[in-house]
């Protein structure tokens, strides 16, 4: 279990080195510089700002560099070494590992792209929260009612419910909720930078509209599970020897139901990410998924670049943490080897 | 026999055995899988009603320019920036009020709202089953070859899901879209190739994931054995055997990939880096509902059926295929999962 365990979470290293690779490649081939003004810079400020955040630099290695260092007489191989991997992709991978993501171009520098994640990423967190606890909140109880009551109206009601919630998406759902709330009640569900700060009402709406589809998954997953497990003999026994209906369904039905739930957590992970980039920009809330969707409009590479691969890595390890929650959850699948 | 049927006379399957139902084959014609999935389908009525919206859109969208009552690019100078409502609203200025002749009302360039979004049928379906179908001809092979012949393919296999597993996948096509959008490859049909091999160049991977966790268990059953003992080369085993066992999940699985490419384009496009707008007046694929839903946001106080039609027809038309989808699965996929 140790072994297995280690060797998951270890292998979130090399998944990490790829994402970022091919992030990085793919928007290194992108038209278009990050200097790229209706009003073309001088040569000698293009030239000092390259050189400043490093993009003078070759792509791969760099054996000027060295050579540059061994006509000057140098000849520690430590010294040699670094200057070899002094390229712009080498910096770059090692800046991820050591969670230095660059400069932000549109801020012509001032802000870190971790700097700008770390002010930005804690809103997107509160928005995630309550869609989490939403989703949990409703989505499994409506499961539950709807398998405890088969086949009636109330069944299909939450059934209805949670394939709407899966099927539409939630840029639909969250921008018909809006034109709803804003033409029935002239309501705005917009609010100002002053609203966002603090844990406040204004995350109430788009967190929900967010959550809405792990509601919806949660709320089926839970119904499918239950409905399972109704049918097993240890529920049959456990009637049988006189326990009470609140017994049956808390200790033996819902324990086990609940299983699969945890399978989901990843699948929500980068559901909610991906979730978090259109609903902050509908509700205007300023965190990273908004930062986001405005740094493609600016083309601003290196913030596009360092999000992507931050949201790649929170997804790996919500998979990692699934994966190995599994084990502790069921005993059944406790991975030996 | 009947000594142990004398000593054990609760035993069900005794007596069945007993008597070989040689009247049952004459009861009625043998039913093939494919028929009786197809009877189990026709009994599920919300995947109908999925199959007839979708055939019904597939239909309006070849005949849109037989439906659609002006065209979908041309701007009506004298609408242009009045955002006429849509029909059944009245207002007072007989400039916006609702007409027939605009069922849903007009954009800010003065364009019919109802004809755009019959056009936009033809970009929901080609988005959508193109990459499907890409998706399934790189998938399926591939997951076959990994799940028969095993080793190292399988192994490359695996590693590369997994990376792909831990990219989102609408990040990754934000990226795609982003860094191919200006160059050749995203000039050509305003984008739709690039949204193409965008969509299918990494989620192949889940198709041959299925396909070879199908192929690994059905190598084993005793048909193929059989077959292999009966000097079937691994080609005839594969085509024959392997692969027309596996073809209900995998239809299963397209139905829902499906409904995913058809959000990736709205929400690409929605974000400005999807489909570019088409001037042309004759072009075939003149607007998505992902452009109306991007248009119709910024202007829903003014006009709201600009943003309630696309979206709503997006809604509708993932629903379907997840009802389909739904049914499909009921009917084809042994394996009961949600």
């Amino acid at each position: 279990m140790l072994e297995y365990a280690l060797r998951r979470i270890l292998w979130v290293i090399p998944v990490i080195i790829a994402v970022a690779a091919v992030t990085f490649f793919l928007m290194y081939r992108a038209p278009g510089g990050p200097w790229d003004r209706e009003k073309t810079l001088p040569a000698a400020t293009l030239a000092s700002l390259n050189a400043q955040f490093g993009l003078d630099k070759p792509l791969w290695v760099n054996p000027d560099a060295v050579r540059e260092l061994r006509a000057q007489g140098v000849s520690n191989p430590l010294a040699l070494a670094t200057a070899y991997i002094d390229s712009r992709f080498l910096n770059y991978m090692t800046g991820v590992f050591r969670f230095d993501l660059g400069p932000s171009y549109a801020s012509k520098g001032a802000e870190s792209v971790q700097e700008l994640i770390a002010r930005k990423f804690p809103i997107s967190l509160k928005l995630g929260i309550v869609a989490i606890v939403f989703s949990v909140v409703v989505g499994i109880p409506l499961g539950i009612i709807a398998s405890l009551r088969q086949n009636t109206w109330i069944d299909y009601l939450s059934l209805g419910t949670s394939t709407l919630g899966v099927s539409v998406p939630t840029f639909v759902s969250g921008l018909l909720l809006l034109l709803f709330l804003a033409s029935s009640f002239n309501f705005s569900p917009i609010r100002g930078p002053e609203e966002w700060e603090g844990f406040g009402r204004a995350y109430l709406l788009p967190g929900v509209v967010l959550g809405l589809g792990t509601m919806a998954y949660m709320a089926r997953l839970t119904r499918t599970s239950m409905l399972e497990i109704k049918r097993q003999d240890y529920i049959r026994t456990a009637r049988a020897k006189g326990l009470a209906d609140r017994g049956v369904v808390g200790r033996h039905m819902l324990r086990n139901a609940l299983i699969p739930i945890i399978t989901i957590l990843g699948p929500a992970a980068a559901d909610l990410v991906t979730g978090s980039i259109i609903i902050e920009s509908i509700f205007g809330a300023p965190g990273l998924g908004r930062e986001f969707v405005e740094s493609i409009a600016k083309r601003d590479y290196s913030v596009i670049m360092g999000t992507a691969i931050f949201y790649a890595i929170l997804v790996a390890i919500a998979n990692v943490f699934v994966d190995l929650s599994y084990g502790v959850i069921d005993p059944r699948i406790r991975v030996r080897r | 026999m009947s000594h142990a049927q004398a000593t054990m006379p609760l035993t069900r399957e005794a007596p069945q055995s007993e008597a070989p139902p040689a009247t049952l084959g004459a009861l009625r014609p043998p039913r093939s899988l494919w028929s009786n999935a197809w009877r189990q389908f026709r009994r599920n009525k919300l995947a109908m009603a999925g199959m007839v919206y979708l055939l019904f859109l597939a239909v309006v969208g070849v005949f849109a320019p037989a439906i659609a009552p002006h065209n979908p690019v041309e701007s009506d100078l004298r609408e242009a920036g009045r955002y006429r409502q849509a029909a059944w609203i009245q207002t007072d200025d007989p400039k916006t009020t609702g007409s027939w002749s605009y069922p849903l009302g007009t954009d800010s360039n003065g364009r019919d709202v109802f004809s755009r979004l019959v056009y936009g049928t033809r970009i929901s379906l080609v988005v959508g089953f193109i990459p499907m179908a890409v998706i399934m001809v790189i998938g399926i092979p591939i997951g076959l070859l990994a799940g028969f012949v095993g080793g190292r393919v399988d192994n490359a296999l695996m590693r590369f899901t997994d990376i792909v597993y831990a990219f989102p996948a609408l990040l990754f096509f934000i990226i795609m879209q982003i860094s191919f959008g200006d160059t050749e490859l995203g000039s050509y049909f305003n984008g739709l190739l690039l949204l193409f091999v965008t969509l299918s160049i990494i989620n192949w991977t889940s198709v041959a994931r299925l396909v070879r966790g199908d192929t690994l268990a059905l190598k084993e059953k005793e048909f193929v054995e059989a077959a292999r003992a009966s000097g079937a080369n691994g080609w005839r085993q594969v085509s024959r055997h392997i692969l027309p066992n596996a073809l209900g999940p995998i239809i299963v699985a397209g139905a829902f990939i499906v409904p995913g490419a058809i959000i990736a384009e709205a929400v690409l496009t929605y974000l400005g880096i999807g489909l570019r707008p088409d001037v042309d007046l004759n072009a075939p694929f003149p607007t998505s509902w992902g452009q109306m839903i991007q248009a119709g946001q910024s202007a829903f106080r003014v006009q709201p059926w600009l943003l309630i039609a696309p979206s709503v027809a997006v809604g509708l038309i993932t629903l379907s295929f997840t009802f389909v989808g739904d049914g499909l699965r009921d009917a084809l996929d042994p394996r009961d999962q949600l």
